[in-house]
């Protein structure tokens, strides 16, 4: 390449500027500059703004108060905090079901029959609506008076408590709404691994006689790597952005026991202008996910080794 | 524990997995079933205490109308527009030019770029609020359109500069080459090569944007307040409150904002799924 410059340059007879001469390394500044830009705006620089602003005391106008680590000492005497934390955890576990639910529908619907084609984009359907409309809907399902639930269970003498309005179930309703529209995002992508699931190696596995878990484990499962590393890194930070559903269906109640960090970070800023606290609330919820983007970037630095 | 294809196995369990085809199917888009069975469902069904039963009678058009009528449905579903398809625009625009520079070019921190772009695509968006609200309210695009635009274009670039720049590096590099050698500019290199070729991902990534910023709930949330600019899904919160008992109306509602992504998805699936399965079936 650098002799086809070199040519290039030639012909044209030493006319040659400063910026034919580096074209090739400032043209793609010129290109990556504008995106840049508005990245740096409006993502990078906040996100220093408001690790800033997580050690001071502000109330969103007048003057900031700098307190040091005043505001994470204060979180860990907060008992919403550490709810908070721990239904975010239950979050990240509960939804981590949905790569392996996503998995067997996929397996499921992995046949060519007639119809098919159809079949898969109707089990996809739930990704593409709308949280909102995904939290209203589970809302009435739970409803205790006339809900789905308990119009299906009540014939039976089984009663369910009122879910959302439950301290003890209210976060593990939410979640179940949660689960829907992942699982659906879960098995599009292992939909799509298993299309290059390379058939011949099924077949010489089975030949030599693995069948069943063994088979999926061992066979199946290796080959789907790429498909099951996508679907962990957007399940996780989808629980740990979880704020829709708990914005639509409970605004963290009853008594905060179906709060998350996102929620709980929003209702300090907006509702009690706890500014600082709520940075350093967001702070920590930027931590914990730090370790996933981290993890996400080392493997693609992994795979870019010996890229162009 | 793979299944074998179907048409080896047994008549009978063909038969079964038939049957259990369709089943499956319902019981999984019981949500949605409910949503549309509501949706038509007529105010005496609901008075007389049928919420899940078949309906007596479908009331979809008085419905419909009731929510047109009552309340600013409409007007929310053009701010959703209005919102959506310059954001698009933007972010299509920034990262065409992005990923082109990131994947045509050799240079030192360009994996640094690439890494800023992707790991700022997956912050949690409480990390950006305050100062982000703030940013609007000094630029005085605070509860305007512009504000939520500015932003969905700023961060939706990070994805797309990602996708775009993979996309434009599996591309035959001969092709830049040959033109270079040409002495064709750079510039025109992106415009009459590149971009031409790349119209499949731009498609895959409109579609997916659609999707995402259509459905986006919480940036409106947080940068506007007068209720006559917010989006379909903040929109959605006020007919929450208004039509507290009247589920057949709220139902309609919904229905009707969830339906542009829906037909989105089914008009362009081959590029949805294209743009949301990118590397999971590679590396």
């Amino acid at each position: 390449m650098a002799e086809i410059t070199i040519m290039t340059d030639h012909r044209a007879e030493r006319s040659v500027t400063f910026f034919r001469k580096h074209k090739l390394l400032i043209m793609p500044l010129v290109f990556i500059a504008p995106a840049f830009a508005m990245f740096s705006i409006f993502v990078i620089y906040p996100i220093i703004q408001s690790i800033a602003l997580s050690f001071t005391e502000w109330q969103g106008i007048g003057p900031k108060k700098w307190v040091g680590f005043n505001n994470y000492r204060l979180l860990l005497d907060d008992p919403v905090f550490w709810k908070s934390l721990v239904n975010n955890i239950y979050w990240l576990v509960f939804f981590l079901l949905a790569p392996v639910l996503g998995l067997f529908v996929a397996l499921f619907l992995n046949q060519n029959v007639y119809g098919i084609r159809l079949v898969k984009s109707l089990f996809f359907f739930p990704f593409v609506v709308s949280q909102i409309v995904v939290g209203l809907v589970f809302a009435w399902f739970y409803d205790p008076a006339f809900g789905l639930l308990a119009t299906l269970l009540d014939p039976l003498g089984v009663s369910l408590p009122p879910i959302l309005a439950d301290e003890n179930w209210a976060t593990f309703g939410i979640i179940v709404a949660g689960l829907w529209p992942q699982t659906a995002y879960c098995m599009i992508l292992y939909l799509t691994g298993l299309n290059s699931v390379n058939p011949e190696m099924i077949e010489a596995a089975r030949l030599d006689g693995a069948k069943g878990w063994r088979l999926l484990v061992k066979i199946i499962l290796p080959q789907l790597k790429a498909a099951t590393f996508i679907a962990l890194v957007v399940t996780v930070i989808g629980a740990l952005r979880s704020f829709d559903l708990v914005a639509i269906m409970t605004e963290g109640g009853p008594y905060n026991s179906s709060n998350v960090l996102a929620y709980y970070m929003y209702d300090n800023a907006i509702f009690r202008y706890r500014m600082g606290y709520a940075s350093a609330i967001a702070t920590v919820l930027f931590l914990i996910m730090n370790v996933y983007i981290v993890w996400f970037l080392m493997r693609l630095n992994k795979n870019e080794k010996g890229a162009r | 524990m793979f299944p074998r294809p179907i048409q080896d196995s047994s008549r009978s369990r063909q038969i079964a997995y038939k049957v259990a085809l369709p089943i499956s199917l319902i019981v999984w888009l019981l949500p949605m079933i409910a949503i549309v069975a509501t949706a038509g469902r007529s105010l005496s069904d609901l008075n007389y205490g049928n919420y899940w039963g078949i309906p007596t009678e479908w009331a979809f058009i008085e419905n419909f109308s009731a929510v047109f009528g009552s309340s600013s449905i409409g007007v929310y579903l053009l701010n959703s527009v209005i919102i959506t398809v310059p954001s698009i625009v933007g972010a299509l625009f920034l990262s065409t030019l992005a990923g082109a520079g990131l994947a045509l070019y050799r240079f030192s921190g360009r994996f640094i770029l690439l890494a800023l772009f992707i790991a700022g695509n997956f912050v949690p968006f409480q990390i950006l609020m305050i100062p982000v609200r703030q940013l609007t309210l000094d630029l005085g695009v605070y509860d305007t359109y512009w504000g939520v635009i500015l932003f969905q274009i700023a961060f939706q670039t990070g994805f797309c500069t990602f996708f775009m720049r993979n996309f434009i590096a599996e591309l035959p590099f001969e092709l830049v080459e040959a033109a270079r050698a040409e002495g064709v500019s750079e510039w025109k290199i992106l415009v009459h090569i590149i971009v031409p070729l790349v119209r499949p991902a731009l498609a895959a990534l409109a579609v997916l944007q659609f999707t995402f910023i259509w459905n986006d709930f919480f940036w409106p949330l947080i940068l506007i307040q007068s209720d006559e600019l917010r989006p379909i899904t903040l929109g959605l919160t006020t007919l929450k409150g208004q039509y507290i008992s009247s589920f057949n109306l709220l139902a309609a509602g919904s229905l009707i904002a969830a339906l542009p992504p829906v037909m989105m998805f089914f008009a362009m699936q081959r590029h949805f799924i294209a743009g949301l399965t990118l590397g999971a079936s590679k590396g």
